[in-house]
């Protein structure tokens, strides 16, 4: 029996599962191209021009500008977060899907990873439609951001990863509710997202920097509409890799032990 | 039957499906069955023509292709008045139709069924039986599960009685009946007298409920006798059936 480190066996058959999703995406999307449109108008208002009135500027930049990068990877950490915890659980569980689908020549290891992208996706479509909206306020670098897009498919399928893994150990639907409300909504204050991290106490900056997926994200977002890259780069994105990795990874083989009995 | 269609690890002993080995070559092997779960898993996200569509892309049907064979099977499930119409919105029967057909987009070698007609009312059950025998008189292999002996009889050529995980028979349903049961049931209410009179007679029987049943190959001469010696208020004579051996073998008891 395969452990929860063990290499899953995926084949390119997971793009049927993918492709399933996106079919279903693609036909309500008028009702799915107004959410990004209208949250990024929300947080540029509220907290940006709102809040920003006061605070003017940020280590040097004016604030709806700091915010511009969070807004961005909130959107994709909550896209890819939340399509595979109770998108994926109502399809594996109420709609019985997953079971439909094993009984094809897909394995479930191409469900999950079919799940994993197709949450990856969700939130690279969430960035594109953000993007122009940020880039008519004037607080994006072009075409600099326009790196943001692929960072979204990285950064989404992180999401997605610990995503299925919340989702594979779930008792119940309900209690995807605590990963949601005591790690998702605090992570994306305290990320460096609406205030910089070294406002922080540093015991809690380091807690952040090892522990807050989002924290990397938001970092490497941020110089991307800033259009200022500097090396330290590398280092968030070696650990966005690795823990992207490590959660699909483990994702994959927690799901095959929920279903496969 | 799960391990048959390669969803869950074989527990013990070794199993050969189409000649092939389901740990080493479970896609192979899947693309060439067709299976009806016992619970409705379609897709509620499509219609009835989608779910056929969308299911025969993941057995890598190319896409004309999988668009003909859809109507081709919702024309054969007589379902093709609800090709447009989302799943919620199909009676029970027509459920199980469409997951019928669902399992035929692939012309599967073996067709595995589990409780094909569990829940359906009688013109649903039969309909199904009717496209379950014209799947076969095409050649087709079907195995099926099913608790509803009736429905054992009428679509078995060969089956297995089962309890608790063990094979106890094996045979053509009216070779296990006459083996079994008998040709013919004579039935009379459970009384003493009637206990006593048997008795005197010799007459092997058997309690069942309020009821007494005496296995026999002629009825008529069975109910005569008892009629004439044993004064019973009614006396009901009827073939064996498979229900009276899966009973015979099996016991009474509630099994929990």
């Amino acid at each position: 029996m395969p452990n929860i480190l063990s290499i899953p066996a995926v084949s390119w058959r997971a793009r049927k599962v993918w492709h399933r999703n996106m079919v279903v995406f693609a036909r309500t999307w008028q009702v799915n191209f107004f959410p990004p449109l209208v949250e990024a108008l929300l947080y540029l208002f509220a907290i940006g021009l709102g809040i920003g009135s006061y605070v003017k500027e940020i280590e040097g930049i004016p604030y709806v500008t700091f915010i511009a990068p969070a807004i961005l990877a909130i959107a994709v950490m909550n896209s890819a977060f939340f399509e595979c915890t109770y998108g994926s659980y109502v399809r594996m569980y109420y709609q019985k899907s997953f079971d439909a689908m094993i009984a094809t020549p897909l394995s479930i290891e191409d469900v999950i990873a079919g799940e994993l992208l197709w949450g990856a996706t969700r939130s690279v479509i969430y960035v594109v439609i953000m993007l122009p909206v940020l880039a008519v306020f004037g607080v994006i670098s072009l075409p600099f951001a326009l790196l943001a897009v692929p960072l979204a498919f990285l950064g989404g399928l992180m999401f997605a990863g610990i995503a299925m893994c919340f989702t594979a150990v779930t008792p119940g639907i309900d209690t995807l509710n605590y990963p949601s409300f005591l790690f998702i909504t605090p992570m994306s204050l305290f990320s460096g997202t609406f205030f910089p991290l070294t406002l922080m106490p540093v015991a809690l900056q380091y807690i952040a920097l090892a522990l807050l997926p989002l924290t990397h994200l938001v970092a490497i977002m941020r110089m991307f509409t800033l259009g200022t890259v500097s090396p330290v780069l590398l280092l968030h994105l070696v650990w966005i890799t690795l823990i992207t990795v490590l959660c699909c990874i483990v994702a994959i083989n927690l799901m095959r032990k929920r279903l496969i009995v | 039957m799960k391990m048959i269609a390669c969803v869950s690890p074989k527990t013990s002993g070794t199993l050969s499906v189409l000649g092939l080995d389901p740990d080493e070559a479970p896609a192979t092997i899947k693309a060439r069955l067709g299976v009806v779960p016992q619970e409705t898993n379609l897709d509620p996200d499509f219609t009835s023509y989608g779910n056929l569509f969308t299911y025969a892309r993941y057995f890598d049907i190319p896409e004309n292709a999988a668009a003909k064979k859809a109507d081709e099977l919702l024309e054969f499930v007589q379902l093709t008045e609800k090709r447009d119409v989302t799943i919620e919105k199909l009676s029970g029967g027509m459920k199980r139709r469409l997951i019928l057909a669902r399992a035929l987009v692939n012309n599967p070698d073996i067709l595995i069924l589990d409780e094909p007609t569990i829940g359906l009312d009688p013109q649903a059950r039969h309909l199904i039986w009717e496209k379950l025998r014209a799947l076969q008189a095409q050649g087709n292999t079907i195995v099926l599960t099913t608790h509803y002996l009736d429905e054992a009889a009428r679509l078995c050529d060969r089956l297995v009685i089962m309890d608790n995980g063990r094979i106890l028979v094996e045979g053509a349903p009216a070779d296990l009946v006459k083996e079994h049961a008998g040709h013919e049931i004579v039935e009379v209410e459970n009384t003493a007298e009637i206990i006593s009179c048997l008795r005197d007679l010799r007459i092997a029987y058997e309690v069942a409920g309020d009821m007494i049943q005496v296995a026999t190959e002629s009825s008529r001469d069975i109910a005569r006798i008892l009629l004439d010696r044993c004064h019973p208020e009614k006396v009901v004579t009827r073939p064996a059936t498979l229900e009276d051996v899966f009973l015979k073998l099996t016991g009474r008891k509630l099994r929990e």
